[in-house]
């Protein structure tokens, strides 16, 4: 009799661990086969932690694949702005995303696997995704990939796509400078994720701008290890506040600072990533992502055999960035009314610059520099090249550098970590 | 100085979190049932209390559900154990996954509401907030659960070792068979300190998301403190007022790892993390080497004696049973 029962119980919990384990995969099919069905429904589907979406006879199916939950108030949500976009504004398309890839290992089956479902055009969310991307676009020369941030390209399917953020990073540094110069602090601070060119160039262009409205201003970095855990992007915010920061901007994907800013009283987070990330009268602004118009733009191409996959770095002045509070439309941020008129008219004149064209990051990042050890990282009248922007010098081969990012801009308050 | 103040400031709160899972366990391990889903239920403390508090704009009352919930699951567990008499490693591993599974499914959705859940308090409390050096650590802008923290340690160690329902707890775990010729109930008692154990794990999860890092943010809410929460009840050798101690450290090294990225110099020394910040990484490895030293050190049989260990713990009780 006791056997029995405990026969009964281990299937009982075996099941249960099975539904559980892999709860969504089992929830998922059954929600999105009627949605297979009926053409009305053209939500991208569900996609739990490892269930792959289905395709659509055809149409052109495009997929992203994200790092974090497409509702996480930042990195990922952006992307999945974007692909929402591209489902409602181009014609003849069918949209997926996959939320809660990791990087690395995992990702690779999960590429390798929309591949095999039949999907035409897929974009990979995260800088961990790259080598895996370049290992399945070399196994289905036919699909396309588009990496968003790192550095590869095989310059035949599988492309690489950024944008100048370091334009919006270095106007939110103007912002928080002035933040801090009007409040009477000497400190702001910036969560760096990890130590790769993309963290330097975006943290110096926001060095840069803080010396431009608070030349008394040091900058100190915590480095985080992580692009998502909101936990320890939190502790990495109080970290720094309690440090004497007055503004503090995340380089991760949530928004971690501003909720971080509302707990103390008179200091500001600047959040990244995603439009509506800045809710919180503790955020001063979001230098933000639009995907959207870029995702369309590319899917377009690629269903038409026009896109060209190689280094896709669009500017300020082709769309896709943002800045919260600035950009048409907008309302600035409560914590922006009150700061001199000069600096918040430096922002929108610069701003609308960078929107026309007539200032772009290589404004930024030009003679002179001096770094935090003392040393001229390039001299007056010089500036920087496209090769230097994303990478330590010397750079690849067949696309070297002379300056690179491994430098810190001089009010930074930081060392040099080893590689 | 008030570089260290600040890191141990922050180190009592986010050790207050790792200060509830343990003492459950404790309580747990105390009965005799060895509870491996702390984890899991942790998750379903987070999770259940994040929701209620966003749907009733209550957080206390979402405090409360979410430790019945997680108290609920653990009697899965129970069940299991005490009347299936399984094998507790198992059944624990079983419900970790069953509890975590369920928190991400009834949490979807959960993590976009940031910013309009409300949270539990913190302040300070007058007069003790002077007190030079522990007024800065303990008494200042803390959250609430912290202060509850305080009250509730002394007092669980009290019970522990100096009531009659501690002694009858302490026996069950010791000795069940001579507990039961006494007329202990040790099926009944195992049933609630187990459930015990859930409560204070799901207290643990909630103090997560109300309070401490205010937010839902799916497996990443615990990150493991469920697990290192096991390995404290041994280090902490079921004592509560040890688990504080161990909780309020592991607590601290988190936000040293960051923290110390920050000074140039330490005590008139180079800071070597300031220099390399992969350095401070490194500490943030210890907790989880910790426990895996202390889980070894305690699963050796010539050392369990010595630690303290539950005589009965692991072992299912079976009336009329020879032995233990």
């Amino acid at each position: 009799m006791k056997n029995k029962v405990f026969w009964l119980f281990s299937i009982l919990l075996i099941a249960a661990m099975l539904l559980t384990a892999c709860g969504t995969t089992e929830e998922a099919p059954a929600a999105e086969e009627p949605a297979a069905e009926e053409p009305a429904a053209e939500e991208p589907a569900e996609a739990g932690s490892l269930q792959i979406p289905d395709v659509k006879e055809g149409k052109f199916n495009v997929a992203v694949v994200m790092l974090s939950n497409h509702d996480d108030g930042g990195w990922s949500q952006a992307q999945w702005d974007g692909i929402n976009y591209v489902q409602d504004n181009v014609d003849g398309v069918h949209t997926a995303y996959m939320e809660l890839v990791a990087e690395g290992a995992d990702s690779e089956q999960v590429f390798r696997a929309l591949s095999r479902k039949g999907f035409d055009l897929i974009f990979g969310g995260s800088f961990g995704y790259m080598d895996s991307m370049e290992v399945v676009a070399e196994e289905f020369p036919e699909i396309g990939y588009v990496h968003i941030s790192g550095y590869k390209s095989n310059m035949s399917n599988f492309g690489n796509l950024f944008g100048a953020m370091e334009d919006m990073k270095y106007l939110a540094g103007m912002l928080a400078g002035s933040r801090a110069e009007a409040d009477g602090a000497d400190k702001v601070g910036g969560m760096a994720t990890f130590t790769i060119p993309e963290e330097f160039r975006l943290f110096n262009a926001y060095a840069l701008g803080v010396q431009q409205t608070c030349p008394d201003c040091s900058v100190d970095i915590r480095w985080i290890n992580t692009w998502h855990d909101p936990i320890i992007e939190r502790e990495g915010a109080d970290s720094l506040f309690d440090a004497g920061s007055h503004v503090v901007m995340t380089g991760a994907d949530t928004p971690a600072a501003a909720l971080a800013a509302a707990d103390r009283e008179g200091v500001y987070g600047i959040n990244y990533d995603w439009i509506g990330g800045c809710t919180i009268d503790a955020c001063l602004t979001a230098p933000y992502w639009v995907w959207g118009p870029v995702f369309a733009e590319i899917s377009e191409a690629a269903m038409n055999g026009t896109y060209e996959y190689g280094w896709h770095y669009f500017e300020a002045s082709d769309g896709g960035l943002g800045l919260y509070g600035f950009m048409e439309g907008q309302e600035p941020q409560p914590g922006i009314a009150d700061l001199p008129e000069e600096d918040v008219q430096l922002v929108r004149d610069t701003l609308a610059a960078m929107l026309a064209g007539e200032f772009t990051r290589f404004d930024i990042f030009k003679g002179p520099i001096t770094d935090n050890k003392g040393d001229l990282v390039i001299e007056e009248g010089k500036s920087f090249e496209y090769s230097d922007i994303d990478q330590f010098a010397p750079g690849a081969p067949g696309l070297e550098c002379e300056y690179g990012m491994f430098w810190w801009n001089e009010n930074i308050n930081a060392e040099l970590p080893d590689l | 100085m008030d570089f260290i103040l600040i890191i141990l400031a922050s180190g009592v709160a986010t050790g207050t979190v790792l200060l509830y899972a343990t003492v459950g366990e404790a309580f747990s391990e105390r009965s005799g049932i060895l509870n491996l889903g702390v984890e899991g239920m942790m998750l379903i403390g987070a999770m259940t209390a994040y929701k209620v508090s966003a749907a009733t704009n209550n957080p206390w009352l979402g405090l409360l559900v979410a430790m019945f919930a997680a108290g609920a699951i653990s009697q899965v567990h129970a069940f299991i154990t005490i009347t299936l008499q399984s094998d507790q490693v198992v059944s624990g591993l079983a419900l970790n996954f069953l509890a975590i599974g369920i928190s991400l499914v009834l949490g979807e959705g959960l993590t976009s509401l940031r910013d309009v859940v409300p949270s539990l308090p913190s302040f300070s409390i007058p007069v003790l907030v002077q007190i030079p050096i522990l007024g800065r650590i303990f008494f200042t802008n803390q959250s609430v659960m912290v202060y509850l923290g305080f009250i509730f340690v002394p007092l669980a160690w009290y019970y522990i070792n100096r009531t009659r329902p501690g002694l009858h707890l302490r026996a069950v775990g010791e000795y069940p068979a001579a507990a039961d010729t006494l007329g202990i109930g040790v099926y009944s008692l195992r049933y609630f300190y187990v459930f015990v154990g859930g409560l204070l794990a799901g207290l643990g999860g909630a103090t997560i998301s109300l309070s401490i890092s205010p937010g839902w943010f799916g497996a990443l809410t615990t990150a493991g403190q469920g697990w290192i929460a096991i390995g404290l009840v041994i280090f902490a050798q079921w004592n509560p007022v040890r688990a504080a101690f161990g909780a309020y450290t592991f607590g601290a090294l988190r936000r040293l790892v960051l923290d110390i990225q920050g000074p140039a110099t330490l005590l008139g020394f180079a800071n070597p993390f300031f220099y390399n910040p992969h350095n401070a990484f490194f500490l943030k490895m210890i907790p989880f080497a910790f426990t895996i030293v202390v889980l070894v050190i305690g699963s050796r049989e010539a050392n369990r004696k010595r630690i303290g260990t539950p005589s009965a713990l692991g072992l299912p009780y079976i009336r009329g049973q020879r032995g233990l």
